[in-house]
């Protein structure tokens, strides 16, 4: 495709979960439970609220067509603010902190004095029915040359469980929310942006890791399409795939409307009841309705069932504007005989509305309020679709496509959180945020001061044993046994379902510098780190696996199994030494540095052969 | 540069680099606070910005509401507190109302269960609520029942509304329901407990119910709200939606939600069992002391120029002993002391311990079980009414508007 011409633009907004002790508005921990550990539940409605100008926010509307009633499941770990049942504390500075720090990092320019938001959110995510935010930084740039415009802090809102069940573990834990300009122009400048994001990010070293830590929503617009945007991706290697499939959707629906437009299509505003009509149906979904009316799509016929994404039909856009009001989905007559309606039920109903066979049919079906309202999200569709693309929110769906999750909303949706004071950002405490090392630059730096290779680098500075490595360093550990215990070993016991979480840091560094001086050979780390997750003292774990043996007691060692293989060792010359060195290994039981006894035993096989061949 | 904006101005201003529009919405501890086109405020210094053009009138859509007029009518009577709002997004101003038109504009399901009419007595913030207030409310109230209304809600912020329900049910009988409302969280958010408290109490307004009460949400969900006598009903939290509360005892009666099905308890009492009388006369020189170990019987001195003086005192209604003695002197003075106490739940019962036995002696009312608010409360009344200390005494000792109950029974 070429990008160019469609006029492609896009920009993302990335959401971070941020690794703060405390959550953003209360001293709750931002810990993720599991939602069978909940010990509370309650239930709330939302509603939205009427602004000055009369208006209700369009997408606040949108969730509105169904009264929906919320269920919260509480933890030991949430409080009355999670609840909405208190008012919120002070912004937590750890995380306003942090905010910062990512903004200095892109040369943004703090605001003076940060206010606290309410932006309306009324799909049940926040037990308020708002998500406290704040616009913190504004104008930075990216070294791509494009610009990111601003940094907002904002709490994370419930992990939905199912339905209209939310879990609230999740409320109020920190995000930075960084918004670039809508500056890239292929769909792999806009991965390539997402996977720059995300590693300034994790360089704070603070930032929550695992799937659905970090999420990408995605703005696209082409020339004469319509900007969209796509909520809640998670996987980074799927964006561009992503951004591709929403131009194939615009740009197929720009097709379908020029074609419309050609025909002459129009949108009856008028639909038929045919409940009587499709009485004897075998179609379990229209057996079991109350109801079932036919929006009279006309000139659209054939284009409802033309593809708009892999798998996606313009009739499945349709369908999802449908859904909204409760319905389970809709029938139209491009892909009808089909799902128990025959084809002599279509003709009736076709004979029944008086439609041309170049018009398309669709069937909405449910009880009487929910047919009325789907209706009307279908023509109001299908009228959409003769002129423009929309401009809507849409979630993604598994694989790269997208679905409907209601309009774009409005700016007319925030307003002051008054239970929280502006928070001052003073010149000294700008001044004394300090960048951190960004991680690309600290893998080069480690495949130059530590000999790392660079493929390794790039896996120790992105894991999160970069502080064990940082620490083991400092230390004076040698790089290439940290790097191989975090890239290997410590991989290799968690999949063999080690619960290596219990180790701390320190504990490592422990087993890794006995290693070092000696006291225990390499070979022994799995094992003693087993030990240690499983409850061993690290220290009490050494001893038991450190034979004890000093350099000396090696040597008396080396030299009984030298004095008992004299005419082998004799013979073969310093060869003899790979297999004298199994046996003495085998003596010392793996406990000793394989090194030291190579060193020791070259050192006696040498003067013995020296002393042997002397007279 | 010294220019002067006004909230609705659009400014231009320039931070970080960049020049942007956005709309002035006041000053704060010395930046401007500008919301930009994304809905966000921020707070920069004044010098950065210049006017852009000059706030116009927004057209605020009215849509009218047609009050279906075979509805029983309902009065509203707003003294503060919200029970609605809206916001203005251009500045994030949220504006209470208080037409009976808004009200229902802002709460439609109300328009299905009566016509209202309202009026704004007051709007202040309930903890600058006084007992003057309270005797206008009760004749305001008067007045709308002589009107002919079929029931009376009055809105009201909730920290003191218990003190204002309990003192109108002293001045007034009714033969109509008068149901005091608030909410816990403020009616511009979407989770507000507004809408729902509204609409039961206008519910218990149009039920058999027949005397003052307060409705407010039962639990922390949104499933029933329960209607409290005024005189029980107490606000035990600073926050939840379910601070009301009958201390010791049943409420009244729930409203299902979102049925909106009454139920009243057998020791309500029912519409059109009282006539209209109003007595609003009060004696406001009264004071509630809150007693602690160690205090100085020079704080009950400081007191003097009382009429009457609430105690709440300890366990079954207990001060130090070197207190009594000056208790003893105000009493002896022509002062009035009632004994209640800090526990609550329970009656005061000062024959059980010499202290008790003392301060009785001294002359000091036993409170029976009555909050030491409402005690309060009912004092200033019976100050206003009663004719010399045994009147005093027998009213304070009588069950008036279900105060107390002479029994007491197990269960808080």
């Amino acid at each position: 495709m070429d990008y160019d011409s469609l006029g492609l633009m896009a920009g993302i907004e990335i959401h971070q979960q941020l690794d703060t002790r405390e959550k953003l508005f209360c001293h709750c921990e931002t810990r993720l439970r599991e939602s069978s550990e909940s010990n509370r539940k309650y239930f709330r409605y939302l509603r939205a609220t009427e602004s000055e100008l009369g208006e209700i926010d369009r997408a606040a509307r949108e969730e509105m067509k169904m009264e929906r009633k919320f269920t919260y499941h509480a933890y030991d770990t949430t409080c009355l603010v999670e609840d909405d049942e208190e008012p919120p504390g002070p912004l937590n500075p750890e995380a306003l902190s942090l905010c910062l720090t990512i903004a200095k990092v892109f040369g943004m320019t703090p605001i003076d004095q940060i206010h606290i938001m309410r932006k309306l959110v009324i799909d049940g995510s926040n037990t308020s029915g708002f998500q406290r935010t704040a616009l913190v930084a504004v104008n930075g740039y990216l070294p791509s040359d494009g610009d990111i415009e601003t940094i907002c802090l904002e709490e994370e809102a419930c992990q939905r469980i199912e339905g209209d069940n939310f879990s609230l573990d999740r409320l109020g834990i920190p995000l930075v929310e960084i918004t670039t300009g809508p500056f890239m122009r292929t769909p792999d400048e806009v991965q390539a942006t997402a996977a720059y994001l995300g590693m300034v990010l994790r360089s704070t070293g603070k930032v929550k890791r695992g799937l659905g830590t970090i999420r990408q929503d995605i703005n696209i617009s082409i020339k004469d399409g319509s900007r969209v945007e796509i909520k809640g991706v998670q996987e980074l290697d799927l964006i561009s795939e992503v951004v591709r499939r929403e131009i194939t959707r615009q740009v197929s629906l720009l097709q379908i409307r020029d074609e419309l437009l050609r025909r002459g299509a129009s949108v009856s505003s008028e639909t038929k009841d045919v409940t009587s009509l499709l009485k004897g149906t075998k179609s379990e979904v229209l057996k079991r309705a109350e109801r079932i009316i036919v929006v009279t799509l006309k000139g659209f016929g054939g284009l409802v069932g033309s593809e708009v994404q892999p798998g996606r039909r313009f009739g499945t856009e349709l369908s999802d504007y449908a859904k909204k009001c409760g319905v389970g989905g809709i029938f139209h007559t491009d892909e009808l005989p089909a799902y128990g309606v025959t084809e002599a039920e279509v003709l009736s109903i076709r004979n029944f509305c008086e439609s041309e066979p170049s018009d398309c049919l669709v069937l909405v079906s449910g009880n009487k309020r929910e047919v009325i309202c789907a209706a009307r999200q279908v023509i109001d569709r299908a009228e959409a679709a003769l002129t423009c693309v929309p401009e809507e929110t849409r979630k993604m769906l598994p694989l790269g496509n997208t679905s409907y999750m209601r309009p774009l909303p409005g700016a007319a949706r925030m307003y002051p959180e008054t239970d929280v004071i502006p928070v001052k950002i003073k010149s000294e405490e700008w001044g004394r945020i300090i960048i951190p090392e960004l991680l690309d630059v600290k893998a080069q730096r480690f495949v130059t001061a530590y000999g790392l290779d660079p493929a390794i680098a790039r896996q120790v500075v992105f894991s999160e044993y970069l502080p064990l490595f940082e620490a083991g360093i400092e230390e004076g550990i040698k790089p290439a046994i940290l790097s191989r215990t975090i890239t290997s070993t410590l991989k290799e016991l968690r999949r063999e379902g080690v619960l290596i979480s219990n180790l701390t840091n320190s504990d490592i560094i422990s087993v890794l510098r006995a290693v070092d001086i000696g006291k225990v050979g390499k070979e022994a780390v799995p094992d003693l780190l087993l030990a240690v997750a499983e409850g061993t003292v690290v220290d009490a774990a050494i001893e038991k696996s450190s034979s004890g043996l000093t350099k000396d007691d090696i040597r008396v060692i080396v030299r009984k199994v030298i004095s008992e293989r004299e005419e082998f060792i004799r013979e073969k010359g310093m060869g003899s030494l790979g297999p004298v060195m199994g046996i003495v290994m085998k003596e010392v039981r793996g406990a000793v540095d394989g090194k030291i006894i190579s060193e020791v035993l070259k050192e006696e096989i040498t003067s013995f052969l020296s002393g042997a061949e002397s007279p | 540069m010294n220019q002067t904006f006004e909230s609705g101005d659009l400014i231009r201003c320039r931070w970080g680099g960049k020049d942007f529009s956005g709309v002035y919405v006041t000053e704060r501890d010395g930046s401007i606070v500008v919301k930009l086109s994304n809905g966000y405020n921020i707070g920069i210094p004044l010098s950065v910005c210049s006017i852009e053009q000059k706030s116009e009138d927004t057209n605020i859509i009215v849509k009218t509401i047609e009050q279906d007029k075979s509805l029983p009518v309902l009065s509203i009577i707003s003294t503060g507190g919200t029970i609605a709002s809206r916001i203005d997004y251009r500045t994030g101003a949220v504006t209470s109302q208080f037409d009976a038109e808004d009200i229902v504009r802002t709460i439609p399901g109300l328009a299905g269960i009566a016509q209202y009419r309202a009026r704004r007595l007051y709007n202040i913030l309930s903890e600058n609520m006084t007992p003057s207030i309270w005797q206008e409310l009760a004749r305001e109230i008067y007045d709308e029942i002589k009107d002919g209304t079929y029931g009376v809600i009055v809105t009201h912020g909730t920290d003191t509304l218990a003190y204002s329900a309990s003192a109108v049910s002293f001045m007034l009988d009714s033969p109509v329901p008068i149901v005091f409302v608030g909410s816990q969280r403020s009616a511009d958010r979407p989770s507000s407990d507004n809408v729902m408290n509204a609409l039961c109490s206008a519910k218990a307004c149009v039920s058999h119910l027949g005397e003052v009460a307060v409705v407010m949400h039962s639990g922390s969900s949104d499933d029933r709200c329960s209607i409290h006598r005024a005189t029980r009903v107490r606000k035990m939290h600073t926050s939840r939606r379910d601070a009301f509360q009958t201390i010791s005892g049943e409420p009244l009666g729930h409203i299902e939600y979102p049925s909106l099905e009454v139920s009243l308890n057998p020791h309500t009492q029912h519409r059109n069992s009282k006539e209209l009388s109003l007595n609003d006369k009060m004696d406001k020189n009264c004071a509630l002391l809150y007693f602690y170990p160690g205090m100085d019987p020079s704080v009950i001195k400081r007191y003097e120029d009382c009429h009457g003086l609430v105690i709440a005192g300890t366990g079954l209604g207990h001060v130090n002993s070197g207190l009594i003695r000056e208790i003893g002197h105000f009493i002896g003075n022509g002062g009035e002391v009632v004994m209640t106490s800090q526990c609550l739940h329970g009656r005061v019962c000062d024959r059980v311990y010499d202290t008790g036995r003392d301060l009785l002696l001294s002359g000091v009312i036993e409170g029976e079980e009555m909050l030491p608010e409402t005690a309060l409360v009912k004092l200033m009344w019976v100050l206003g009414n009663a004719n010399g200390h045994e009147e005093v005494r027998s009213l304070m000792q009588s069950n008036l508007k279900g105060e107390f109950r002479m029994r007491s029974f197990y269960g808080l």
